[in-house]
């Protein structure tokens, strides 16, 4: 497989001004106050991306997914390293960034078009296609200036994906404009995938990455966590979050907490769809918490079949160990293997005090014909 | 361009050319990729003079009225009002404002060019030059209609220009361009670091226009002083004067003439060099300004490194 993005040894640094000189007078008195301090962004990340790959970056606010993909981008220069690429490159950062709000659509997507790299013949092939993904046809020849927020985004996407670049970059761009917008995004964005286009996907959506993705790369304050396959790669993401979750908690509250063990009555977790099953979850604590405990269940390299609601279930947790029972009345489930996340959040169900990855793993087997993950159950006849 | 359907698989990119980013390219990598993004600055050039006419009724019309009209008045006010004795004063007096224009309209938008785009400098990638270089475009663009005023102003009053000259013109410009383009990207780099510099700049070329000579004649100058004690050179460390004095000889073409107005004595107006000097000038000053622009690029290159951390 071709290497499309080679991110090779990448650091990056910025100066923080503590406090800003930036007049000439200024200067000349205090030639060397004004004290500066490095920041590092990002330190020493290596990784490559081949052709038709999707990956995801994720990491918290103030990880750095967004400095590399600028520096993926050219935007900004690493410090040192280099990055290679190969191939016509479209990013959807911060989109309408390059639109010139005096001159019209119809002239700012061929402005826009031209720094993404592509020359007006290529944009006048596509510039039907462009309005029309942008839905904006009677506008086009307006001045941007007067364009709603919503537009402005759409044109820009619009002019973004149909250049039709080879490496896509997409940045949590994805909460822009209404539902029925961002899901015609999101098809865009498959269909690339399906293209083999490569593509580069920065969110802090675990979700969304899980859906996307086939391989995700963690960062956490400029250093690389994971490369590996989205599921492991989440995994490592979320145990971080936990136990950077006890370093801030002033209290020392958060991490006292664990979850030791998810077991059956019956020791097995084979069950027939649709039979009920009870699981028995011990968590020890070390001091008393009141929150809510909630679970997630996912189909086996999936999507998320469900997740409970984390104000549903409190729970008083005592010093010691703690047992608390989970109890399905009948599993619909359609033949597979799910994973069982569980976990204790707090009681407002915002910050995750405790959380135990693949907690356990729920065979299903099915006798029917029925295919996908959940039994419906409905009814069918003719009336 | 055709689209693959869904499915079907995208174009291989085994022989795709690959780009680099890395802290430092070179100056071949950084010029290669100046030359490869040509449609941009095309696009940038086209969109300036676009925005700046866009809601007037007369649009572009205007860069051809303004120019006209300040003719017009110099005409009315030299050769009406404040007679210098000088035969067709407008002609030479306009000849060196063309080049004069184009320089400082240059300098003076691209100063600030970088700081007050800075929202598209972080977040759209592209050679950061480019802006600078479009407003020295732009103004190129103004410059090719204020010729082409000049020209028709020079052929309705039946003025002769040099034709053997001519030719001097494209070296000229050439040369004009480079080192125009040179200094609006420096400067638009440090205006960056030190915002003043907007405001100096537009100081400090009022002193230049002054000491070119553009309203006053090369050989009124302090420059045949010079000349005598062997130090002419001191004068055209201004690499402007060479460039104007070229314009007025093709389009002013005299280089002596008797005044107009008493004591009707002899008037030295230009240097009484052959063609061959004035080429052999223009070509040595072409080749400093190209050395020079490649100085810029390479000075443009290490101050932005570090824009983020100043926009």
């Amino acid at each position: 497989m071709t290497s499309i993005i080679d991110v090779e040894d990448v650091s990056k640094q910025f100066k923080i001004h503590h406090e800003r000189h930036q007049s000439l007078k200024e200067r000349l008195l205090h030639p060397h106050s004004g004290s500066t301090e490095l920041f590092s962004a990002l330190s020493r990340i290596t990784f490559t991306v081949g052709q038709g790959e999707t990956v995801g970056i994720v990491g918290q606010n103030g990880s750095g997914k967004s400095t590399l993909l600028k520096c993926i981008c050219g935007v900004l220069k690493p410090t040192s390293g280099e990055i290679r690429l190969r191939g016509s490159l479209a990013a959807l950062l911060e989109l309408g960034a390059g639109f010139q709000p005096e001159l019209s659509g119809r002239d700012n997507v061929y402005l826009y078009g031209a720094m993404l790299g592509f020359s007006r013949r290529m944009v006048d092939a596509i510039f039907e296609e462009i309005v029309a993904f942008s839905e904006i046809e009677q506008f086009i020849d307006t001045q941007v200036k007067f364009y709603s927020s919503g537009m402005y985004v759409r044109l820009a996407f619009a002019v973004a994906v149909n250049v039709n670049p080879d490496i896509l970059v997409v940045d949590e761009v994805l909460a822009v404009g209404d539902e029925r917008f961002q899901a015609k995004c999101l098809d865009r964005i498959r269909r690339f995938k399906e293209e083999g286009r490569t593509i580069l996907f920065v969110t802090h959506n675990a979700d969304q990455v899980r859906a996307l993705c086939d391989r995700a790369v963690v960062l956490d304050r400029g250093d690389m966590l994971a490369d590996g396959p989205t599921q492991d790669s989440l995994r490592i993401f979320r145990e971080h979050l936990l136990e950077n979750a006890v370093e801030h908690d002033a209290a020392h509250l958060l991490g006292t907490i664990t979850i030791d063990s998810v077991t059956t009555p019956e020791g097995s977790f084979e069950i027939e769809s649709g039979s009920s099953l009870h699981l028995d979850v011990e968590v020890s604590a070390k001091t008393a918490y009141s929150g809510n405990f909630v679970l997630e269940l996912f189909a086996r390299n999936g999507p998320l079949v469900s997740r409970s609601d984390v104000q549903a279930a409190p729970v008083n947790l005592l010093p010691g160990r703690n047992h608390i029972g989970i109890d399905f009345a009948q599993l619909p489930l359609l033949e597979g293997i799910y994973d069982l996340n569980v976990g204790v959040v707090d009681h407002r169900g915002h910050t995750v005090i405790a959380w135990s990855e693949k907690a356990a793993s729920i065979q299903v087997a099915s006798s029917g014909r029925a295919g996908g993950i959940v039994e419906l159950g409905a009814t069918i006849r003719q009336e | 361009m055709v689209r693959p359907a869904a499915g079907q698989l995208h174009r291989s990119l085994d022989d795709a050319p690959v780009r680099v980013v890395s802290a430092r390219p070179t100056l071949s990598t950084r010029l290669k990729n100046l030359w490869s993004r040509r449609e941009l600055l095309q696009q940038l050039i086209f969109s300036d003079i676009r925005i700046k006419y866009k809601s007037s009724t007369l649009g572009v019309l205007w860069s051809l009225i303004a120019p006209a009209f300040t003719l017009g008045v110099y005409y009315l006010v030299f050769s009406i009002f404040l007679r210098n004795g000088i035969p067709n004063f407008v002609i030479y007096l306009f000849s060196g404002l063309v080049v004069w224009n184009m320089f400082q309209n240059s300098i003076n938008t691209a100063t600030g060019v970088i700081v007050d785009r800075s929202a598209l400098v972080k977040k759209v990638s592209f050679p950061r030059e480019i802006l600078a270089l479009s407003n020295v475009g732009a103004a190129v663009v103004y410059f090719a209609i204020q010729l082409a005023v000049l020209a028709i102003f020079v052929a309705a009053v039946g003025h002769v220009p040099a034709w053997r000259f001519m030719w001097l013109l494209p070296v000229s410009f050439l040369a004009l361009y480079f080192f125009t383009a040179a200094l609006a990207m420096v400067m638009s780099a440090v205006n960056v670091y030190l915002r003043d510099m907007k405001h100096l700049m537009e100081v400090l070329l009022q002193l230049w226009f002054w000491l070119t000579p553009v309203v006053y004649s090369y050989e009124h100058s302090i420059a045949p002083h010079l000349s005598r004690h062997g130090l002419s050179l001191i004068y055209f460390l201004n690499p402007i004067t060479l460039i104007v004095v070229t314009f007025q000889r093709v389009f002013y073409v005299n280089t002596v003439v008797t005044s107009t107005v008493a004591p009707f004595g002899r008037l030295d107006i230009l240097p009484a060099w052959s063609f061959t000097k004035f080429l052999d000038l223009n070509l040595g000053l072409l080749a400093i300004t190209v050395v020079l622009f490649f100085i810029a690029e390479a000075i443009f290159g290490r101050l932005e490194g570090n824009f983020e951390s100043e926009l």
